[in-house]
Formats: structure tokens, C-alpha cells, sequence
């Protein structure tokens, strides 16, 4: 027998086939949650699409087999994501623009990044407390207690170290050649930085940024004590003022209901949100995969 | 030493005296005594390590960017310290023109590429004249004229370069400091370069770090040989001095260093 | 001397211009600072509303578990011990199985495509809302799993931690939603991490004879050791402060008890269950334990990011 060639029984291969088998496994587990969650929320809310889905209010919980529908929640989540928006991106991406282009590296600059990374290990929920305290109970917002606005002032506050970190470290990737080049002509700071490094960032940028706001669209516990929930039609801007639904809290509110239809009204909300979390996701991944082999035209 | 003398003074347009780098605590050059007078195209030759181009970048205070970099001693640009603290180093590099080692043109068309910097210095004429102008002076007009809206990466290496020198001459500086700019190119890019160097001589005046001695001979009327020595606490660092600055000739046919003769015919460098 | 195209009109820098920059720098570094100040402004709120709580209970407030609104007597045991408790036992099967995939995604059992795959699964796992996650959970895996959880009581009953009757709701189902949870973070850190092994470390292990598990146990692993330690720890953070999917599946309830298979409580659900209708002291004492739950969170995030400049890795 060769004893170069490969011996099924020894000890050693044995034990790599076992391993082998056993790293197989977690990996199976790693991915079945996520194959058996997707389906089961493509079946089980795919199943509830209507017309009515979009339009209608939904209704109270009561024995009511029909539960309406989602609207004034999926209005609510793109209201109030978008403030979110307004207010972190333009922190963020100042802050983040500091960072990377004026800071030296000094004391600052390295307690606002360290400041950030500790921003984004927050829990969430303690940002919604804090915004409650802050600002529902307070009354501060022109006498208003629960509002779209002050939700959307907790989830900016999880968006914010995203948008900072996207930032700076898009800024970083940019070759200081192109800075030189643009200060050798005698352009000044602001001007290389709004007319050279920024374009030149701005994909990475944007993507991070794209990506922050699809998670923030899910988060509940910020939502809870601040923007609450509503059954009813958003109808004017005064509403910001008020109380206000959104998917995430509906879904939260309506799967502890005991009653069937709004369980399944919950489904049909969480249908909307993970799909269109997942497509923003997978159009990026392409996006970002496909510039990748186009670069520099 | 050379020393400024009132009729000196008059054609000096660009004067170092007792200037010292440093980077952080590492001194990088010191005592830098230089005159250039305006129309002349002086090289900066020397081996490597010796600071050429840290002395370079502090002429157009390019070297604000590096962090820790400080500088001793005077730069005078038409009778201003450039580094009097109420200079402004943007009005400074409107002024003095750089070309950097690595050809880097925006991501912009060819068109904008020269555009975006005049358009920056105020320029209110007609901005597709200034465009033919600058490539033409650049010796890259021809091989352009049809596709100015083309990226400015769409060009070679060497029509990059020439691509940036066209740029850096659309804001009409009065001096050009050019930083190895041939040394990424190939020889017949070289020799295009050089040629539009002669060129350009007639209305700028350059200063330009070359590696290429052959380089330094063609094309410049003066040139400073920087050398570097150990430091006297022998921690192995080097630091730049200039060891020579004569007119090329001379420095090439008969130097006064030993240093010089010695690099020169390639003993070290 | 040729004619120059001197129509550079305004060269000299204008007063707005150069006003401009000056502006614009103040305004980023203004914008930057405001990390700091909401950051600053969390720990002064939060510690400030427990105030009237802190100053009642003392330390106390961290070793009974008496929490009754009625009688307005607080202690926050119970959540604590469950926040501690579901973190470290989730982060105790997410290890192994995030580390065993994250290793089957760095090493050639198959082919690159099937990697990347896989590895786009995972992350996008980490996509999915925790309200998601809670609503599949009461629907989906608590069905699963009741019959099992029946059996480990029949079976183990005699182990403190199963020993109660399987409810609906209980920590089990918090942690193993958890795991669920923690997992992307773990395999993406862990995948890092092992990436950033040179080659050459692979390749003097190889060159001397040693079989692949042997090279992957005794060298890469190691090796990556640091990094897959710091994922943990950022994984604990968010572990600790993870609240929707816990909330709607561990039960919600104060009674201290052993097992896992019964109801149980974290810092988060409490607050998420508790706070929009709580009145007077009941608020101070919430409040309370969030600040407990700040600094654990704190503590854990700072010690990982410690870490990780230590080793410096790139995260």
C-alpha cells in the first residue's frame, strides 16, 4: 500500500471530515432562519396584497374579521424616516465631512469618532426614552406631547453615527492627489471639498446613507414612547404633531393582539417593510458590484 | 552664500533665505539660501532623501498639508514673505503653479478639467478660447480638439500630464514648480513634455525636481545641486542642505564641490 | 512675451469667499460636535430622571427583585439578571455556529460563488427589523419548539433550567430569537477577522504536513482570535440592548425565577412594557434601570472598541 496515497481511516482524516461536516451544519442553521422567515412572510402577507391593503385604515381590534388596512402606518414610516433623514444626514454628513478633511488627527477628532462608536451601541430603546423625556413629556414642541416629530427626531439620533461613519470613511477613500490638485490651482478648501472630494465620494456615501435610512425604517422601540401609534388617515402637516402609526409599531401592537385579523394584518405590514428593506439591500449590493468593474470611465 | 543685492533683488522673483524644514522633530533641510530670477527655468537635482521636493512644495506652501511641517526662515515672493502669517496660502497657490509627480487630473471632461480652476481664479473671458490656448501651449491641442468632452482619464499617461500642465497654465501663474513631472512617463512622453517646456519658458518662470540629469542639462538655465549629510548626534537620520546653485553649464563643465563633481558623473545618487 | 489671456478679472480672493470658507469649516466642525452633545445629553437625562429613584433605593435597587407599582416598591434584579442571563447564554451558541460559518465561508469547501452566497444570506439576515424577527417568533418558532421544550422539562426537568412547565412565552425562546439575531454580526466579524490572516501563516502550515482543521484549529484561529473577540463583545452590547423580538417572546414577567422555560424579564422589554404606563416613581425607578442598562452597554462597547484598537482592525 502507497503511503503517499490518501487513507480513509486515519485518525486524522477522520476527524477533518467531521469538522468539516460540523462547520456544514452551522452553516445551515445560519441560513434557514432567514430562507424559512422570507418565504413565510412572502406567503403569509403576500397573501393579504389588496388595493384595500394600502388604503384602508386599519380598524380597531375587536372580533372584526376584516381589519382594514395599513395606509396611515405606511405613510407614517415614510413621514417620519424622512425627518429622521433631514436631520441626520445633514449632521452627519458635515460631521463626517470635519472628520475627514479638516481634523488632524488630534485629541478632537479622535473623541467625536470614539464618541460615535459609542453613539451607535446605544440600545434603542434609550433613545426613545431619552427623546420622551426630552421632548414628549416636556411639552416643548409647541405644547405637542406624542408627534411623528418627535419620532422622527429618535430615529435620527440611530442614524446619525451611520451617516458620520459612511461619510468619513468615503472622504478617506479619496486619493489626496486629487485634493492637490484642485488646492495646487488655488481652489479653496470648501470648494475642493464641495466640487472635487465630495462627487468623487459620493457613491460610497450614498449607498451607507441609502442603507442607514432602510434600517432605520424598522426600528420600533424609538417609535413607541415618542411618535406612539395611530389608527387614523394622515391628512395635513399638522399631524406631524400628533400622534403618529408607522409598519414597525403596527406590527408590534398588532402581533400581541389576540385576534386573528390583526395578526394578520401584522403580516401583511411586515411583508411591505422586509421586502422593501431587502430590495434597497440587493439593489445596492448589485449597484455597488457593478460600478466596481465600470470604475474610473 | 549668495548674497541680495539691490539689482539682484530686481529680477529675483522668487528668494529662500536661511530656510529649514522640518517634519515634526526631523529637521529634513536646513539653511537653504536661493535666488530665482523670473524667466528662468532652474532644476533642483540631487539624490534621493535630500528634500528637493520639500523645498519645492514650501514654495507654493503646499506643504500647509502635511501635518507637522513647519519652516524656518523666509520665503520671499515678490517682496512678501509668503509666510507672514497674514498671507493667505490659497492667494499664494493662485500665484505659483504646481505639477505633480503623479499625473492627476479630475474626473472631469478634458474641457473642464482646464475650466474648473480658471473658472476658480475669476476668469470672465471666453472660456473655449482659454481651453484651445492652454492645450495648445501644452502641445496637446491635436491630439484633443475632437473629444474635449471626453473624461480627462481617457487620455495616456504622458497626454495626462500634458493634460495637467495645460490646467496649471490656464490660471496664468507667474511661476510653474513642476515635481518630477516626467518621472511616471515614458521617453517620448518625456520629450514632448520637454519640449513644451521650452515653451513655456518664454512666458513663466519654472522650477522643476528632476531625478534625470540629462534632463536638467536640456532644459534649464540654472540648477541647485541638494545634497544630504548624517546628523552630528549620528542617529543615522539625514538632513538636505544645498550644496551648489550655479548656471547649468557651469555646474555641469566645471563644479566647484566635490560633492557635485562626484554625483554628477554618477559616483552616487 | 506673448499676450497673455489676461482676463482674470477676480483673482484676488473676495471678502465673501474667503468668509465662505471660513463659515463652512466652523459649520462642519459644529455639526461634528453635536455627537458629542447628544451623547452627553443622554447620560445627563437618563441620570437625572432616575435620580429620585437612585436616591430612594441606593444599591439596593440592584439586588431585589420586588417590583410592584401597587405597593411602589422597585428592584430590578429580575431584569437584570435576565438581560445578563439571555445575552451570555445566546452569545454561547451564536460563538460556535457563527465561527463554524464564518470558517466555511473563508476556506474552499466550495466554490467562490456558493461562498459569496452564503455570505450575502447572512448579511442580509442582519437586515430583517427585530419587530420581524419578534412577530416570527410567537407565530412561527414557538409552535416549532413546543413539543422539545416539553421533552427538555420531562427529560432534564431536574436541571434548575428547565425546570418549570414550558409557557408560551419564556427566556428560551428570547435567546434562541437572539441567536438569530446575533449571528450575522458574528459570522461578518469572524469572517473579517480570518480574512486578515496572511497567507503565509496558511502556507507554513500546509507546508509542513498539516491537515486543514489542524491549520484552520491550531493557526488561523489564533491568529484571528483578537478579532473574533471584539466581534463578540460587540455583539454582547447589542445583545444586552436588544428589545422588540425580546419583549414580544420572553413573557414579561418579574417573578424571579431559575428556569428558562418559564416567563422571564430584561432591562429593555421592562422598559418597552412598562413605560407608557407608568406613572410618578414608577418612572424614576424605569429610568433607573435604563441607566443600569447604559453603562453595562457602555462598559461592553468601550472595552470592545479598546479591543480592537489594540489589535488594530479595521471595523
Amino acid at each position: 500500500m502507497n503511503s503517499l496515497f490518501y487513507q480513509k481511516s486515519s485518525s486524522r482524516n477522520i476527524g477533518d471530515k467531521v469538522f468539516t461536516t460540523l462547520s456544514l451544519i452551522c452553516v445551515a442553521i445560519a441560513i434557514l432562519p432567514l430562507i424559512f422567515l422570507v418565504t413565510y412572510i412572502l406567503i403569509k402577507g403576500g397573501a393579504q396584497i389588496s388595493p384595500e391593503l394600502f388604503t384602508l385604515e386599519p380598524n380597531p381590534p375587536g372580533d372584526d374579521l376584516d381589519a382594514g388596512g395599513i395606509n396611515p402606518a405606511l405613510i407614517g414610516t415614510l413621514i417620519i424616516t424622512s425627518i429622521a433623514s433631514i436631520i441626520a444626514i445633514p449632521v452627519g454628513v458635515g460631521g463626517g465631512i470635519y472628520l475627514a478633511e479638516y481634523s488632524k488627527g488630534g485629541a478632537f477628532s479622535r473623541f467625536i469618532r470614539f464618541g460615535v462608536n459609542v453613539l451607535a451601541g446605544v440600545p434603542s430603546i434609550i433613545a426613545g426614552v431619552f427623546i420622551y423625556a426630552l421632548i414628549v413629556s416636556t411639552k416643548i414642541l409647541f405644547g405637542s406631547m406624542y408627534s411623528g416629530f418627535a419620532g422622527g427626531m429618535a430615529l435620527s439620533i440611530l442614524m446619525l453615527p451611520t451617516v458620520i461613519k459612511t461619510t468619513d470613511e468615503g472622504l478617506k477613500l479619496v486619493p489626496n492627489e486629487l485634493r492637490y490638485a484642485s488646492l495646487g490651482v488655488g481652489a479653496s478648501m470648501y470648494t475642493t471639498i464641495l466640487k472635487i472630494t465630495l462627487p468623487s465620494a459620493f457613491r460610497s456615501i450614498a449607498t451607507g446613507i441609502v442603507l442607514g435610512i432602510a434600517r432605520a425604517a424598522g426600528e420600533t422601540a424609538p417609535l413607541i414612547f415618542t411618535a406612539l401609534f395611530s389608527y387614523y388617515y394622515i391628512t395635513g402637516f399638522g399631524d406631524l404633531f400628533y400622534e403618529m402609526g408607522s409598519l414597525a409599531v403596527l406590527i408590534y401592537n398588532f402581533a400581541l393582539e389576540p385576534y386573528d385579523a390583526q395578526n394578520k394584518l401584522a403580516w401583511a405590514a411586515s411583508f411591505v417593510l422586509v421586502l422593501s428593506i431587502l430590495s434597497v439591500n440587493i439593489f445596492s449590493r448589485i449597484l455597488a458590484a457593478f460600478t466596481e468593474k465600470t470604475k474610473r470611465v | 552664500m549668495i548674497k541680495n543685492t539691490k539689482k539682484a533683488q530686481k529680477n529675483n522673483i522668487l528668494s529662500l533665505e536661511e530656510v529649514s524644514i522640518s517634519y515634526g522633530k526631523f529637521e529634513a533641510v536646513k539653511n537653504i539660501f536661493c535666488n530665482f530670477k523670473k524667466g528662468d527655468i532652474t532644476s533642483l537635482i540631487g539624490p534621493s532623501g535630500c528634500g528637493k521636493s520639500t523645498v519645492l512644495r514650501s514654495l507654493n506652501r503646499m506643504n500647509d498639508l502635511i501635518p507637522n511641517c513647519t519652516l524656518k526662515g523666509t520665503v520671499l515672493f515678490d517682496g512678501t514673505n509668503i509666510y507672514d502669517k497674514r498671507v493667505d496660502p490659497v492667494e499664494v497657490r493662485r500665484r505659483i503653479g504646481m505639477v505633480f509627480q503623479q499625473p492627476n487630473p479630475f474626473p472631469k471632461s478634458i474641457y473642464e478639467n482646464i475650466a474648473f480652476g480658471a473658472r476658480i481664479n475669476g476668469f470672465s473671458g471666453e472660456m473655449d478660447d482659454l481651453v484651445e490656448v492652454s492645450l495648445k501651449k501644452a502641445a496637446l491641442w491635436d491630439e484633443c480638439k475632437d473629444k474635449l468632452s471626453d473624461s480627462g482619464y481617457s487620455l495616456s499617461g504622458g497626454q495626462q500630464q500634458r493634460l495637467c500642465i495645460a490646467r496649471t497654465i490656464a490660471i496664468e501663474p507667474e511661476i510653474i514648480l513642476m515635481d518630477e513631472p516626467c518621472s511616471a512617463l515614458d521617453p517620448i512622453s518625456t520629450l514632448k513634455i520637454e519640449e513644451t517646456m521650452h515653451e513655456l519658458k518664454k512666458n513663466y518662470t519654472i522650477i522643476i525636481v528632476t531625478h534625470n540629469m540629462q534632463q536638467a542639462l536640456r532644459v534649464s538655465d540654472m540648477t541647485a545641486f541638494f545634497n544630504a549629510i548624517e546628523y552630528e548626534n549620528g542617529d543615522g537620520g539625514k538632513v538636505g542642505y544645498l550644496a551648489e546653485f550655479n548656471s547649468t553649464k557651469k555646474i555641469f563643465s566645471s563644479p566647484k564641490e566635490k560633492t557635485t563633481q562626484e554625483y554628477i558623473s554618477g559616483k552616487f545618487g | 512675451m506673448e499676450e497673455k489671456l489676461a482676463l482674470f478679472k477676480n483673482r484676488k480672493r473676495f471678502g465673501i469667499e474667503k468668509n465662505i470658507d471660513i463659515i463652512f469649516k466652523n459649520t462642519a466642525l459644529v455639526l461634528s460636535s453635536f455627537v458629542a452633545i447628544i451623547l452627553l445629553g443622554i447620560v445627563l437625562v437618563v441620570f437625572f430622571q432616575s435620580f429620585e429613584s437612585f436616591s430612594r433605593y441606593g444599591l439596593k435597587f440592584l439586588v431585589t427583585s420586588e417590583w410592584n407599582p401597587v405597593k411602589d416598591e422597585y428592584g430590578a434584579f429580575t431584569a437584570i439578571y435576565g438581560t445578563l442571563i439571555t445575552s451570555f447564554l445566546s452569545l454561547l451558541i451564536t460563538i460556535p455556529l457563527g465561527v463554524g460559518t464564518a470558517i466555511f465561508i473563508t476556506e474552499d469547501f466550495v466554490p467562490k460563488v456558493f461562498r459569496e452566497i452564503i455570505g450575502s444570506f447572512v448579511e442580509l439576515l442582519a437586515a430583517i427589523p427585530s419587530v420581524v424577527l419578534g412577530l416570527w417568533a410567537i407565530f412561527v418558532m414557538e409552535p416549532f419548539f413546543r413539543d422539545f421544550f416539553v421533552s427538555l422539562h420531562n427529560f432534564f426537568g431536574w436541571i434548575p433550567w428547565f425546570s418549570t412547565e414550558p409557557t408560551g412565552r419564556n427566556s428560551l425562546l428570547a435567546i434562541l430569537i437572539l441567536v438569530v439575531m446575533l449571528l450575522p454580526i458574528v459570522t461578518s466579524i469572524a469572517r473579517d477577522s480570518l480574512n486578515q490572516v496572511p497567507k503565509k501563516l496558511r502556507n507554513a502550515s500546509y507546508g509542513i504536513g498539516a491537515s486543514r482543521w489542524k491549520t484552520i484549529f491550531s493557526v488561523i484561529l489564533p491568529a484571528a482570535l483578537s478579532g473574533i473577540m471584539a466581534g463578540v463583545l460587540l455583539a454582547l452590547g447589542r445583545a444586552m440592548g436588544e428589545t422588540m423580538a425580546v419583549t414580544m417572546i420572553i413573557g414579561n414577567s418579574n417573578a424571579f425565577s431559575w428556569s428558562l422555560l418559564s416567563p422571564g424579564y430584561t432591562i429593555s422589554s421592562m422598559l418597552a412594557n412598562q413605560f407608557g404606563e407608568a406613572d410618578g416613581s414608577q418612572v424614576s425607578s424605569l429610568f433607573y434601570a435604563a441607566f443600569v442598562l447604559m453603562i453595562l452597554s457602555l462598559v461592553v462597547n468601550i472595552f470592545a472598541q479598546w479591543l480592537v484598537k489594540k489589535f488594530s482592525l479595521k471595523y
